[in-house]
């Protein structure tokens, strides 16, 4: 995992949130993310952000499920152990027609539940790294990282006439890692910024 | 975008509904000729004229039910207060105003049937049949002229009536300025009351007993209580179709301004979202049966899974399920103005499919009747549709601008 340098700037109004995404990629600086208490709709649009492919993974569990549940049922009972319900033949699809939707069902929604969390770097015990616990209340929080090629003071300097309060330079753990992130004052040898 | 537009039907548009008309008209002498040619018994004789009766009954009754679908649509809607739905609900409000034209031919075509003295469709007519027909006579307090008369007039009379006064109250929306807000909180309440009893009409109607009536009772011995459940879903999703494809043909025109991919967007998930509820009830219905296997109910699936009629059975289940099912499910497709419209075509012909299924294996299960005429007959009704749809277009503005939700409408997105 990296720890990055990032430029963060708080601001309170959708208002003035757009612009300020719209200029930040404009002006050519890397638009890290943007952290908000809820959703806004239209913000990943102003931010880029193409759209996901997990309904594309859905589709192909889904399908495994299919797979899975006729394969099995199949083998099951017409090869391994055939039974004779009320004379009908061992090879009877509409009986299994609820269970293969069932399996389909099942192996999509876990499949992309797990999808979902490990894209989002999700899972118990995991902790990550946060920017301010004020996003999660009243907040909205931009972060650009830093690469070779930025300018800090002029990014700040740019931060702050895009409308953004509060502009801070800071050290941040992109990635997720085991551990107790509220208790470890030391992490991969640096000091954990103060949250 | 002009507010104010209206759609002025071409030449060439309303040529080419009087050229469906005519063709129609044509398939139906032609039909009539070959089935009332001379027959060596008078019972072929009846089964070859009840076959042409059964095609005036399937396509007049499949183009009324989608028809009054979308007043379905409309209402329900209007119930949930929707909002998305405004910027194309005159087209909506055109379709539904099919349903008194096309209501008085499906109930001359039926009453007809009934007391036409032909008893093949409808075996329940034929009262000397019934007295010793221990089946039928347990069903003669739900299947008799009257009854059927009654609630086939009131019936469409309902339909005609609601439809007329819903549509009458979104065009009052066009004159008025909303002075006052309490203007717009009475429309508001009139608009749900209306939708609301349409709703108990439907109930009633399209929900229960008008299928069991129209339809189910072509097969007078068996019965499902699905069956309303699996037409109203069937019908629903070509109403819907019908309507996209009207409101694709309106942006090709460079009408309906506001309305864009999200509100297709929208129709492309009810053709999708019902096409599976369709799947749902028709399997429901099949398995139950096929699982318990009680010859009184198989009946109905042995004569429509030989011969001749396997082939619409399956093709209509492929038509109906597995196209929108596959092509429906990814989000593009939904936004893509082509493929909703191939899309849309298909799903009216595959549910066309499935109320020919639906009626011939019963009147004639032996000798499958000519589906290129029957197909011709239904030319008649979209010529009908379609003439009548772009004169209803005409007389109003195309956008409701003024109605209460129309705002929710424009800045609706998915």
């Amino acid at each position: 995992m990296a720890i990055k340098k990032f430029i963060t700037g708080n601001f309170y109004d959708e208002k003035v949130l757009f612009p300020a995404v719209t200029k930040v990629r404009k002006a050519g600086y890397k638009l890290y993310d943007v952290y908000t208490p809820f959703p806004i709709h239209g913000l990943d649009k102003v931010m880029g952000q193409k759209d996901t492919d997990l309904h594309i993974a859905g589709f192909i569990y889904g399908i495994t499920g299919t797979a899975t549940a006729i394969g099995f049922i199949t083998w099951a009972l017409t090869v391994d152990w055939q039974l004779n319900f009320g004379g009908k033949p061992f090879f009877s699809l509409p009986a299994w027609i609820p269970i293969i939707f069932e399996l389909t069902v099942l192996f999509a929604a876990v499949g992309m539940v797990l999808t979902f969390c490990w894209l989002c770097q999700l899972a118990p015990f995991v902790k990550k790294d946060h920017f301010s616990p004020k996003i999660t209340d009243d907040t909205f929080l931009m972060a650009i990282e830093c690469t070779d090629k930025t300018n800090e003071a002029e990014a700040v300097a740019f931060l702050q006439s895009a409308g953004a309060a509060d502009v801070k330079v800071e050290h941040r753990e992109t990635g997720w890692w085991f551990g107790t992130y509220d208790k470890d004052t030391v992490k991969f040898g640096k000091p954990v910024p103060e949250v | 975008m002009s507010t104010a537009e209206k759609f002025i039907p071409s030449k060439k548009y309303n040529t080419t509904a009087f050229i469906l008309m005519a063709v129609g008209l044509l398939a139906a002498i032609v039909l009539y000729i070959t089935t009332h040619g001379a027959a060596a018994t008078p019972e072929e004789q009846q089964a070859n004229n009840a076959v042409f009766w059964a095609a005036l009954l399937q396509n007049s009754v499949f183009f009324l039910m989608i028809c009054n679908a979308t007043m379905f649509f409309m209402c329900a809607t209007a119930l949930a207060w929707g909002g998305w739905q405004i910027a194309f609900t005159r087209v909506t409000e055109a379709v539904s105003a099919m349903v008194p034209i096309i209501g008085v031919i499906a109930v001359v075509i039926l009453l007809s049937i009934v007391y036409g003295g032909n008893h093949v469709i409808y075996h329940w007519t034929d009262a000397a049949h019934v007295e010793h027909d221990s089946v039928l006579n347990f069903k003669k307090g739900f299947l008799n002229p009257t009854f059927f008369t009654v609630v086939t007039i009131l019936t469409v009379f309902f339909w005609s009536l609601l439809g007329w006064q819903m549509r009458k109250l979104s065009r009052s929306t066009d004159e008025t300025s909303w002075e006052n807000p309490k203007q717009k909180y009475n429309f508001q309440f009139k608009n749900t009351v209306t939708a609301g009893l349409f709703m108990i009409v439907f109930a009633l109607t399209v929900m229960s007993s008008i299928p069991w009536l129209w339809l189910m009772s072509i097969d007078a011995h068996w019965y499902s209580t699905m069956y309303s459940w699996y037409t109203f879903a069937s019908t629903f999703v070509t109403g819907v179709a019908v309507i996209t494809l009207f409101v694709i043909y309106l942006k090709n025109k460079g009408l309906l301004g506001i309305v864009n991919k999200e509100h297709l967007h929208d129709l492309g998930k009810f053709i999708f979202a019902f096409s599976i509820f369709w799947t749902y009830l028709w399997f429901s219905q099949f398995m139950l049966i096929w699982y318990a296997n009680i010859p009184e109910e198989t009946v109905y699936f042995q004569s429509r899974t030989k011969g001749f009629y396997s082939i619409v059975f399956w093709t209509m289940f492929i038509i109906n399920f597995i196209v929108p099912l596959l092509i429906f499910m990814s989000r593009d497709s939904k936004r893509n103005y082509t493929i909703v419209t191939y899309v849309a075509l298909l799903v009216i012909f595959g549910h066309w499919l499935d109320f020919y299924q639906m009626v011939f294996p019963a009147v004639s299960p032996d000798k499958a009747p000519n589906l290129l005429l029957i197909l011709g007959i239904a030319l008649f009704f979209v010529g009908l549709i379609i003439y009548f749809v772009g004169r209803t277009l005409s007389k109003y503005p195309l956008i409701a601008t003024n109605h209460p939700f129309v705002k929710e409408s424009v800045i609706h997105h998915t």
